[in-house]
């Protein structure tokens, strides 16, 4: 078992988590979700809690749930209750949060990660995972000694998951979220993109005596906007429980805020401002149903884990272990290796056409993988056209990116663009070129330096901007240098 | 008070279609009586706002324009209708009876104003409530009272008191008011007019600022039953933007009425007939009832046991509720917001303060604790056990063959301005008779059957859920039972 506080205690995690959902409208409206939009441009009475307005369910929302509740192995709830959880707050418009609290959309769920790389299989039980809609936000700099609000994150749909304290360390923490995330960006559930805020992570945490049962008095850490700083302040948590231990001071039960700056914990909130959120069952909402159909259709439709994929591709593809790790991070990315490694007899040759040109190709145009419009049989017969010797790999390499940018066949684009190995009359042309221009090392090479063969061979490629035919180039070049 | 429109909505419409009578006419008649009736002293003050000739007038001609052509139109087309201040309008303020809201203006439409308008009804303007709709006698407006057009010294009953004084006083002959414990049937008993609460999901709340969510419905006040009948047709059914309506169809309810009383099955619940009932309102009630069965309708006793608890059940449920649905009133993004505060929460607690009025007060804070974490199982949750019990009694009297069931309205005629404004409790017993429909969610009407003191007494029916189209067969029997025997005794 792995401590992070001392050898003498085990620190003792719970998380919840929340998930914006990859929804284009909101929970309970027809407005727009939408990263970065001018404040307060995304809302209606719905989402502003005009007098009168009333929430509608959004379907999309639901099934994005759901697909999440399956994926972590809960049970799911067919009948689940949406309840309002009062507070006032000014970036709260009703007064009450629209949740789900004692009838949840699941329960009891789990997921398996690995601690490090290599290493053994641990669980996390899921508590619970329930659909609820977001509040906007209080802006407290943007204006000198007030505070703005921007209603465009107001009702945005998100789902909160549980877990059970189950972690042991800040490690396990942030692999656990890793996983989780990677999961959920799999299921096209959510982004999951910290910075941005669709996930956002609180973290339950205590320690206790190596060997104890008895769980200790808990701590909330709050606001942790990466991995890494969630791992710190967890570690700063955990050792100043240990600490107040130590010195026999009782762990008080409070809310504590990371800095990410001064990298400390401080409480968020005293004792006395204790919330009773009087949770009640929404009565503007119905009993929230889903059907055993939609379930059956959800969950035949998860798709393959992107850990499951990982291991897939070495087994079946004998990819070594970075190429299966790199292919697998995106859905598409994987998809589209699939599809041209069954186009192609070389597996290991897609893999580096895959990570090397696609990659810098959706780089280069600031395009996700998914949307460069990549025909997997075409840039198939692209490598092959390289095995065979037709094609040089740098000609590959731009014939590839016409035909993205154009939508033509490697044929086509070979043809219009005279992307071709060109040899003969042409060929001689460069040669030429190349040892008339470099007088002195055409001395060395026929003082003895053979090894100079490849620099003019680059030189002949260069000047044909790599159409030139590499063997015939080679062969060219040696009967010129060799001819005195 | 103007003549020209004492008739009810067929007689207007027949009018209005053989031209004897154009939209413009009627309209600008309107908006003089209307005018006129807050000249008179003491004010009637059934409206918080009205309409200008002018924010009609395109509207008004193309009305005049189909007439004339004799065009295919709604069916509440030329009819002016009064809206309950708590109904949302783009064309004038809804405030709700509260100082909170005072100005607000909403930037949409709720769905029953567009359904209206589409039926060609004119919107004339928006009537008089108790604050938030939390009220038995429309004196806890934050805009002064409205008074009963019967008697100026008497309460119109509440909360839609306005709404039911306009259509009483003659200034208009439909009106919608909000339901959530006898709100429009109450004040219809007081005013002697029809009042219609349809069941719970019939008509969209969309735009009808909540009171409590899971009780409120808004109905119709008319002078006849058809009338309401033709204004349920037009608000009724399912709208996309309330998750609470019911996809069920809706009836043509007028053709379910004429059939008179024979063969119906009324049930009259001992438990709404108690000893210390207003001798006068219970023989008056007796009277109809035999008036029934002379008739040919089938009277049986019944017990609903429960009824009792029925009172304390819907304030821990109301209140509840209603604790929520007003916490969004914070002075942050509309309505009044307290100046000078220095804090966040001492916005709030300024504006609310403020804003509020004492009923509203008193009912946030009873809703707030009926809520609160060690409180919530004995309080919210007790009445919401209770209103399972009541919505059974219901159920076992329907299926044991019962139609309709008959009660009185409310205890009492209409009572004294300020007789109880100062004693909650008794002005809550006013709603003992109606806030059992709205825990079962079931449809209820009430119709003028007489008179005591020379004040109007109201009978109610309640009748099963969604089958409004019996409840209005069996109101219309009851209004001409009781009509022939009052044309008889006059």
């Amino acid at each position: 078992m792995t401590t992070s506080a001392t050898s003498a205690h085990e620190t003792i995690i719970g998380l919840e988590i929340h998930i914006q959902l990859n929804t284009r409208s909101k929970m309970f409206c027809g407005c727009r979700v939408e990263f970065g939009a001018p404040p307060n441009t995304n809302i209606c009475p719905v989402c502003l809690g005009l007098p009168g307005a009333l929430p509608v369910v959004n379907g999309r929302a639901i099934e994005l749930a759901v697909s999440a509740a399956l994926a972590l192995n809960c049970e799911l709830h067919l009948s689940s209750v949406f309840a309002r959880k009062n507070y006032f707050y000014p970036d709260l418009p009703k007064g009450y949060q629209i949740s789900q609290y004692d009838r949840p959309l699941a329960t009891d769920g789990w997921l398996d990660f690995q601690e490090e790389e290599g290493g053994g299989v641990s669980r996390v039980r899921i508590r619970r995972l329930h659909v609820e809609e977001d509040s906007g936000k209080s802006l407290h700099d943007r204006f000198a000694a007030q505070t703005a609000v921007d209603l465009n994150r107001a009702g945005v749909p998100l789902v909160e998951i549980v877990t059970e304290p189950d972690l042991r360390s800040p490690a396990a923490a942030r692999a656990f979220l890793g996983r989780l995330k990677r999961a959920l960006e799999y299921l096209e559930v959510s982004d999951c993109n910290m910075e941005e805020g669709s996930l956002r992570v609180d973290a339950n945490v205590s320690v206790r005596p190596v060997g104890g049962s008895e769980f200790m008095t808990k701590t909330e850490v709050k606001n942790m906007n990466s991995f890494s700083q969630l791992e710190k302040a967890l570690t700063y948590e955990a050792a100043r429980h240990v600490s107040l231990l130590r010195s026999e001071d009782e762990v008080e039960h409070q809310t504590m805020l990371w800095d990410p700056v001064r990298s400390e914990a401080r409480p968020m909130r005293g004792k006395e401002e204790v919330h009773d959120y009087r949770y009640f069952p929404e009565p503007d909402l119905p009993t929230l149903v889903v059907h055993e159909e939609t379930v059956d259709r959800l969950g035949g439709g998860l798709p393959e884990m992107p850990w499951q994929k990982e291991q897939r591709f070495i087994d079946d593809y004998g990819l070594p272990g970075y190429d299966a790790q790199v292919l697998s991070s995106s859905r598409a990315l994987a998809d589209l290796f699939e599809a041209v490694a069954r186009s192609t007899p070389d597996a290991k040759e897609a893999s580096n056409w895959v990570m090397g040109e696609v990659l810098a190709a959706a780089n280069d145009l600031s395009l996700p993988v998914e949307r460069l419009g990549v025909d997997p049989e075409g840039l198939a017969e692209v490598i092959g056209l390289v095995a065979e010797g037709k094609l040089s790999h740098g000609l590959g390499r731009q014939v590839f990116r016409k035909m993205i940018e154009t939508g033509k066949s490697a044929e086509r684009v070979m043809e219009e663009e005279d992307l071709r190995l060109a040899g003969g009359a042409e060929l001689e042309v460069w040669v030429k070129e190349a040892i008339d221009g470099n007088p002195a090392e055409v001395q060395r090479y026929r003082g003895g330096e053979e090894k100079l063969l490849a620099f003019f061979i680059g030189q002949v490629m260069r000047k044909s901007q790599g159409k030139a035919d590499p063997a015939e180039a080679r062969q060219a070049l040696i009967e010129r240098l060799e001819k005195r | 008070m103007s003549e020209s429109i004492r008739p009810g909505v067929r007689e207007l419409q027949e009018a209005l279609r053989s031209r004897r009578l154009r939209v413009d006419e009627l309209l600008r008649s309107v908006l003089q009586a209307i005018a006129g009736s807050d000249a008179a002293q003491p004010p009637l003050g059934a409206f918080l706002s009205v309409v200008g000739e002018e924010d009609l007038l395109t509207q008004v001609a193309d009305l005049d324009r189909a007439l004339e052509k004799g065009d295919e139109i709604g069916p509440l087309a030329g009819i002016p209708v009064a809206v309950k201040d708590n109904i949302c309008t783009t064309s004038l303020p809804t405030s709700c009876g509260s100082r909170i809201l005072e100005g607000y203006v909403a930037p949409y439409e709720a769905t029953v104003v567009r359904r209206l308008r589409a039926a060609g009804a004119l919107v004339v303007g928006k009537t008089n409530l108790d604050e938030f709709a939390m009220g038995s006698s429309t004196e806890n407006s934050g805009f002064g009272p409205t008074r009963n057009p019967l008697d100026p010294e008497r309460v119109p009953g509440g909360s839609s008191g306005g709404s039911a004084a306009a259509v009483a006083a003659g200034l208009v002959p439909l009106a919608l008011g909000s339901d959530t414990g006898g709100s429009v049937r109450q004040p219809a008993s007081f005013c002697g007019v029809v009042g219609l609460k349809p069941s719970y999901g019939r008509v969209s709340r969309y735009g009808l600022v909540a009171f409590a969510s899971s009780l409120d419905q808004i109905g119709p006040l008319a002078r006849n039953v058809e009338d309401a009948a033709t204004l349920l047709g037009v608000i009724a059914g399912v709208d996309r933007f309330d998750s609470t309506s019911v996809d069920l169809p809706v009836p043509a309810f007028q053709d379910s009425l004429g059939e008179g009383p024979g063969g119906l099955v009324v049930g009259v619940p001992r438990e709404y007939f108690p000893d210390d009932l207003d001798p006068k309102v219970a023989a008056t009630c007796r009277s109809a009832i035999e008036r029934l069965e002379r008739l040919g309708a089938e009277i049986r006793e019944i017990s609903l046991p429960h009824t009792g608890y029925a009172v304390p059940a819907y304030y821990l449920v109301a209140n509840a509720e209603a604790s929520s649905n007003l916490a969004r009133y914070d002075g942050v993004r509309y309505g009044l917001r307290a100046s000078g505060a220095e804090s966040t929460l001492a916005v709030y607690r300024a504006t609310r303060g403020a804003g509020f009025g004492r009923e509203v007060k008193r009912r946030i804070v009873l809703g707030t604790y009926g809520l609160s974490a060690g409180y919530y199982d004995a309080y919210y949750g007790t009445g919401q056990r209770v209103r399972r019990l009541i919505a059974e009694d219901f159920q076992r009297a329907f299926a044991d063959g019962v139609d309709v069931i008959f009660t009185p309205t409310a205890p009492t005629v209409a009572f004294r301005l300020g007789e109880r404004i100062d004693d909650p409790v008794l002005m809550y017993l006013s709603d003992v008779f109606t806030v059992t429909a709205n825990l079962a969610r079931l449809p209820a009407i009430s119709i003028p059957v007489g008179s005591a003191d020379g004040l109007p007494v109201g009978g109610q029916l309640l009748g099963r859920v969604f089958d409004e189209a019996k409840l209005l067969r069996a109101a219309q029997a009851l209004e001409r039972a009781v009509g022939d025997a009052a044309s008889e005794e006059g």
